[in-house]
């Protein structure tokens, strides 16, 4: 530590937090776990749920993995790093299931699933094996903000065109019903997630045209 | 006999891990460029689900659910390792993992080769780590009928992704608008493909 003291909040820290969420967003851009962004997201509030927990696990996870990182051997870090993940999906899971157990019910295996959530191990892998706390927390944060983003996104219209309710809800008022307009059905099956993440992907790269593939 | 072909039949189709689950999506999405890798990292998945999941159904059965551990002695029929299962689960995935990699890069060197970083990426993917939570979740009956579960999830996935691999092969050739083109188009397709899929799902086993 032998140059000056980092500003918590510098300019390159800030970075690290923002990043994810647009040009580096890990579902979008870095093609990481997509399973659970999918699974999840008939409504909102699972969605939510799912997208606070993995933040817990990826953040904390992130700072574990990087205090310790001057420690692990590089030919078992794959067993540590899922070591790290299990113990911390143990605790969430048990959390879900003491304080809010009807979603944990609604999010079945897909908690468990957190575990091989290819952000986590991405991160641990690209960030946190090679950079101090604070800023491996931020990376952690950021990156599980950007997923949680598309999920919330994912989330609301799916439960919106689907159920016609926002967080439960009904926000489509009763006399569209009346005039004919119908929930399409359609929205809560899972191959929508996928339209709809392809959609968000083609409005994202039509406005980022860096992230166009050849 | 009927009921194992008809859970074997049934996570093939009905319960498919990509199109009904959106399992094991990230290996699934980055190997399907060419329909040989995708092949070969389809068996592999076949081969470590079928062997983990009855792996991990005897663990569940003699260990972890709530009061398995009787048969060890009557004062432990209480005790529940219920929680223990993700890391328990884990690790059995982990050690068949490596276990493949040795026999694939001992058999068959060109294909070790060829799958490169995806063939250890199989113990981070959730359709290896899902079929053992379904199997938890569903309570089989008894063994046989957990490792006709793991196959048959095993053979959903490999159609899947030697599906989207054959048409990602073709639709290099296509007007795709810039935006699409890669991962866009490949999750719309996707899309489509799971509404095919759906199509099984009134069939009655």
């Amino acid at each position: 530590m032998s140059n000056t003291k980092e500003n918590l909040f510098s300019p390159k820290n800030i970075k690290l937090l923002t990043a994810p969420l647009s040009r580096e967003n890990p579902i979008t851009v870095q093609v990481l776990g997509i399973c659970s962004a999918l699974a999840v997201t008939v409504k909102l509030q699972p969605a939510f749920v799912m997208a606070i927990s993995v933040m817990a696990v990826v953040a904390v996870g992130n700072v574990v993995i990087s205090l310790l990182r001057k420690t692990i051997a590089p030919r078992i870090r794959i067993i540590v790093q899922l070591v790290v993940i299990a113990a911390l999906v143990i605790l969430v899971d048990q959390v879900l299931k003491a304080f809010v157990y009807d979603i944990s019910k609604q999010l079945s295996v897909f908690v468990g699933l957190i575990i091989t959530n290819c952000i986590i191990m991405g991160r641990f892998e690209a960030f946190a094996m090679s950079n101090k706390a604070w800023p491996s927390f931020l990376d952690g944060v950021g990156n599980s903000a950007g997923y949680g983003i598309i999920l919330i996104i994912v989330a609301f219209f799916r439960e919106l065109l689907g159920s016609g309710t926002v967080w439960g809800y009904h926000v489509v008022p009763q006399f569209m019903y009346d005039i004919g307009y119908k929930n399409n059905g359609l929205m809560i099956l899972p191959p929508m997630a996928l339209i709809v993440v392809g959609i968000i992907i083609w409005v994202q790269r039509t406005k980022d045209k860096v992230l166009i593939e050849n | 006999m009927e009921n194992l072909i008809s859970i074997f039949v049934r996570s093939i189709f009905i319960d498919n891990m990509i199109f009904a689950y959106f399992l094991g999506m990230c290996s699934y999405l980055a190997v399907s460029k060419t329909v040989k890798t995708s092949v070969g990292l389809g068996i592999a998945v076949v081969f470590v689900l079928g062997i983990t999941v009855p792996v991990d159904y005897l663990l569940n059965k003699y260990l972890l659910s709530a009061g398995s551990l009787s048969w060890i002695s009557p004062a432990l029929a209480d005790v529940d390792l219920n929680f223990l299962s993700f890391i328990i689960f884990i690790a059995v995935i982990a050690s068949m993992v490596q276990l493949v990699e040795m026999i694939i890069e001992k058999f068959a060197p060109a294909l070790y080769t060829s799958l490169g970083i995806f063939l250890p990426l199989i113990a981070v993917n959730c359709a290896i780590l899902g079929g053992s939570l379904f199997m938890q979740e569903r309570e089989y009956a008894n063994i046989a009928e957990a490792t006709s579960f793991g196959l048959g999830s095993g053979v959903g996935w490999f159609l899947a992704i030697v599906g989207i691999a054959a048409i990602r092969e073709k639709i290099r050739y296509s007007q795709v608008p810039a935006p699409l083109r890669g991962l866009g188009i490949t999750f719309i397709i996707t899309g489509l493909m799971g509404i095919a899929f759906m199509s099984f799902m009134g069939i009655k086993l």
